[in-house]
């Protein structure tokens, strides 16, 4: 009894780590202090839970812990920092297939009774199996595995009618007093297509909304697990992270002023003959222009986008941003919200690569001061500059908000060819009068302007 | 954790979450959704009670079970990995802008 008594004190100050730890995640002074907070929790609930009584195959979820554990904290040690997306959509999912998996454990057990439990067994059951698909997909699709958008015939219908049977599925299992194995196998294999399909059209700058939106959706797999457990610490995590997760979906498709609704049913990609025909030609810029052109500027501002962070340009960047600092030239980062793949996630490449803090700022702060900027150097980036999200209501992207970039005196854009962005929405900054293209890789483009810079200095 | 109770530890835990998540700065949307991810890794503590209370002599039920335990520990281990070294990194890039 007294030992039971202690395993239910230690999950409470597990949840109570967790708690303060992701409350210390929320500030960039106290973040690192958060996450080994919440570490510790995790380490003291895992540790606890060996000493639950009766506990049967202990070698076995010692081998199982070793396994998943190990392999994972392999993989996110020498994950890329610009692969961190994918490996937050597949760590999720996981954790998503793993609600699943109980809920599986126990029916196969026998040991669900009752219409409040088999129901919440069910609904974690569902929610974590499409969260563990999807976050599947999402993965293969960042990783470049799979193609990146691909479109069913009549995808909405096939979602609707998809999510309706198993659904009906998940009924059966809750109204029949005696559960059918068959009834179950074809539930859980019906939720994972489910979440599979929902994912396939989804693309370019929707992907992180999505991961967000399945990290919210495991949160509450665990926790709807967790009252079939009888579990708090499973509780109060799931549902804290559920709720969490369902408000930085919120912001993260309000950034892109795109509802979730309109990111689930109506993707971005495949859409993009939409819009109308843009006139005029690209006009190409040498590495030498380029760089007097940012020389004898009082003011440069930079864009940089996923394409830079892919080219590993961002350390190059920086360098040439001291160069230009020291031959008297302000400059600043300018950063769209969902710039990289994520929310921050420039930031957080921005960081590796040395660069401070004060010269980053996001677009409210700065989109003002483009139209006092000499040159707008776009590396990398397409969608988030692209003015025909203020201008073309036929657009698909129409209503985004985007760094004014066009209304810089000179726009620079760095980039591999003329092909359209990861959207494939053709882009009309590229024909303005005032923009340059200066083609090639980021880093071989931006490596061009350096050695042009210091010639310039000397 | 019968009926009503439930019902009111739902309710608080979710506003907890809204309240601890709400006004975060941009910039820590991707550490703290990576972050949100390592919380529920403790998923992996309801796998190992629910792989510990499998019928050893039910192959079917230690296969999911083992499953269970084996993605609960990657969610868990992983998301903590990654979460720590985006914010090492934020860490170091404070002390770049001191310089």
């Amino acid at each position: 009894m007294t030992r039971l008594w202690l395993i239910q004190i230690c999950y409470f100050v597990v949840a109570v780590l967790f708690i303060l730890g992701l409350k210390a995640m929320a500030s960039p002074v106290s973040a690192r202090r958060g996450i080994i907070w919440a570490g510790l929790g995790m380490l003291l609930a895992t540790v606890v839970t060996f000493f639950t009584p009766e506990m049967r195959n202990v070698l076995l979820i010692i081998v199982a812990l070793a396994i998943g554990g190990g392999a994972a904290w392999w993989s996110g040690k020498v994950v890329k920092m610009t692969d961190m997306p994918q490996m937050v959509a597949i760590y999720n999912g996981m954790g998503g297939g793993a609600a699943a998996a109980i809920a599986a454990l126990e029916f196969a057990r026998g040991e669900i009774h009752g219409p409040v439990v088999t129901t919440l067994a069910t609904l974690g059951a569902l929610i974590g199996a499409v969260s563990f698909a999807g976050s599947c997909v999402a993965w293969a699709k960042l990783q470049g595995v799979m193609q990146k958008a691909f479109r069913l015939p009549a995808q909405n219908a096939v979602n609707v009618v998809l999510g309706l049977v198993t659904v009906g599925f998940g009924i059966a299992i809750i109204t029949s007093a005696q559960i059918a194995p068959g009834a179950i196998i074809a539930f859980f294999l019906l939720a994972l297509v489910l979440g599979a399909v929902i994912t396939l059209p989804i693309g370019g700058a929707d992907m992180p909304v999505v991961i967000s939106l399945f990290n919210a959706f495991t949160g509450l797999a665990v926790g709807f697990e967790g009252y079939v457990l009888g579990n708090p610490a499973l509780i109060i995590a799931g549902i804290v992270v559920g709720a969490a997760g369902t408000l930085l979906t919120q912001l993260m498709a309000k950034a892109m002023n795109r509802p979730i609704t309109n990111i689930l049913f109506q993707p971005i990609s495949g859409a993009a003959q939409a819009g109308g025909a843009i006139e005029g030609t690209m006009k190409e810029v040498s590495g030498l222009d380029a760089a007097s052109m940012m020389r004898y500027a009082q003011k440069v501002i930079i864009v940089p986008g996923y394409g830079m962070a892919v080219a590993g340009a961002q350390h190059k960047v920086w360098e040439m941003t001291q160069l230009l600092e020291e031959a008297g030239v302000e400059v600043k980062f300018a950063i769209h919200p969902v710039a990289g793949r994520m929310p921050g996630h420039m930031n957080v490449l921005l960081a590796e690569a040395g660069v401070p803090y004060d010269k980053i700022f996001d677009l409210e702060e700065i989109n003002a001061e483009f139209p006092l900027a000499d040159v707008a150097l776009v590396i990398g980036a397409n969608d988030v500059v692209n003015p025909v999200a203020r201008t073309d209501k036929s657009s698909p992207i129409y209503g985004m908000p985007i760094l004014d970039a066009d209304r810089a005196q000179n726009v620079i854009v760095v980039k591999r060819g003329k092909g359209a962005g990861y959207s494939g929405i053709e882009n009309a900054l590229f024909f303005e009068d005032n923009c340059r293209m200066l083609y090639g890789s980021a880093q071989q483009a931006i490596a061009e302007v350096i050695t042009h810079v210091k010639e310039m200095a000397g | 954790m019968e009926g009503i109770s439930a019902l009111y530890i739902f309710m608080l835990a979710a506003i907890t979450g809204y309240e601890v998540i709400s006004r975060v700065p941009v910039i820590l949307h991707t550490p703290l959704m990576s972050g949100s991810n390592f919380v529920h890794g403790v998923v992996l503590v309801g796998a190992m009670v629910a792989l510990g209370s499998a019928d050893p002599n039910e192959p079917l039920q230690l296969v999911i079970g083992f499953v269970a335990v084996l993605l609960g520990a990657a969610n868990a281990a992983g998301g903590y990995v990654v979460t720590e070294r985006m914010l090492a990194m934020f860490k170091s890039g404070a002390k770049g802008g001191a310089k």
